[in-house]
């Protein structure tokens, strides 16, 4: 590298996503379930900082507080459906991995198929048309028959 | 067959329009963007100890009768976009605007050291050292301004800094509706 301002800039560069790097913490639970439910809802919720990590991927500061709230609240006894109700409620359900399926998220689930469906329909149509009219006109008018005849000629003539 | 034909090419080419204007409108957007499901609702009560004194601060400190609207402005010493919106704060305080602090994830001395230097734009200032009102609020960021009117509910939320151009477009109209749909108060 002839310029060693790339240099500097590379190294900004990559620590520029410190924030957003993993931070480990050792915590302790009161039981198993506690701690197998904790790791699995911060696969599920968003780092609305990084937001496209999760919270257990996340070493923002916000990701951070979340992350003690999670841990108070699941110690605390509280089911996972109300953990997740408590952070919609505030942050609404962007903040899940998982949107929840709801009329207004009825394309977002669906909307795939649909296309789908859409596309194969179309395809199947096609081709039904397509052998429809293979079957209405199997021989050659006359034009076709003389374009024919005309190229044959070349091809011989060449 | 030429209906058919017609069809054909119109059909995918409306299709195509469509999207095109659909894809459009989302370039103009914010992707990263988190509406706040508080716009309508009650703000999230809270008790806090102030920066400049020990009494403690309420969400009552938006209920007083003076005023229709009241601002809650979002800031910390170390957010540099805060730093950025802070002389249009003083600005919209010097014009009558009524501007709660929520001292977000700050220290008190580099808070106060903040507002010596750039002022105080602050009829009063509750200090959320750990951060636990921001998530009642949603806060994902500082600086964030909420327009919240005197019977507690949050008209608006603006994630980002304040300047002429976003009081003008964004902030401005919330608050102008609110006033001439509730004239009488």
């Amino acid at each position: 590298m002839r310029n060693p301002k790339i240099y500097l800039f590379l190294v900004l560069f990559c620590t520029s996503f410190w924030t957003c790097s993993i931070a480990e913490e050792v915590l302790s639970f009161s039981n198993k379930d506690y701690k197998t439910r904790y790791y699995a809802l911060l696969e599920e919720l968003r780092c609305l900082v990084c937001q496209n990590q999760n919270l257990a991927d996340s070493g923002a500061g916000l990701a951070e507080d979340l992350k003690k709230e999670v841990f108070t609240m699941v110690e605390s006894g509280k089911s996972d459906a109300e953990i997740k109700s408590f952070l919609t409620l505030r942050y609404g359900d962007f903040i899940l991995y998982k949107p929840p399926f709801t009329l207004r998220t009825l394309f977002l689930w669906l909307g795939p198929f649909i296309l789908l469906l859409g596309a194969f329909s179309f395809l199947i149509f096609h081709i039904k048309q397509r052998q429809k009219n293979h079957n209405k006109n199997p021989a050659l008018n006359n034009d076709e028959k003389d374009t024919l005849a005309r190229l044959l000629a070349k091809e011989e003539d060449a | 067959m030429k209906i058919l034909n017609s069809i054909r090419i119109v059909v995918p080419l409306i299709l195509f329009v469509g999207l095109a204007i659909f894809l459009a409108i989302g370039l103009t957007k914010d992707p990263r963007l988190v509406p706040s499901p508080f716009i309508g609702k009650a703000a999230p009560d809270f008790n806090l100890s102030r920066l400049y004194s020990d009494s403690e601060i309420t969400q009552g400190v938006f209920l007083s009768d003076t005023k229709s609207i009241r601002l809650l402005n979002v800031w910390a010493s170390w957010c540099p976009e805060c730093w950025r919106e802070h002389g249009f704060l003083m600005q919209l305080a010097e014009s009558g605007i009524d501007i709660i602090g929520l001292n977000y994830k700050d220290e008190d001395d580099k808070a106060k050291a903040m507002l010596d230097k750039s002022g105080n734009p602050f009829t009063a200032i509750a200090v959320d050292l750990l951060g636990k009102v921001g998530i009642d609020y949603g806060v994902y960021g500082a600086p964030e301004t909420f327009i919240i009117n005197n019977k507690g509910i949050i008209l608006y939320k603006k994630v980002g800094g304040l300047n002429p151009q976003v009081w003008k477009d964004e902030l401005l109209p919330v608050i102008q509706n609110y006033m001439s749909s509730h004239e009488k108060s």
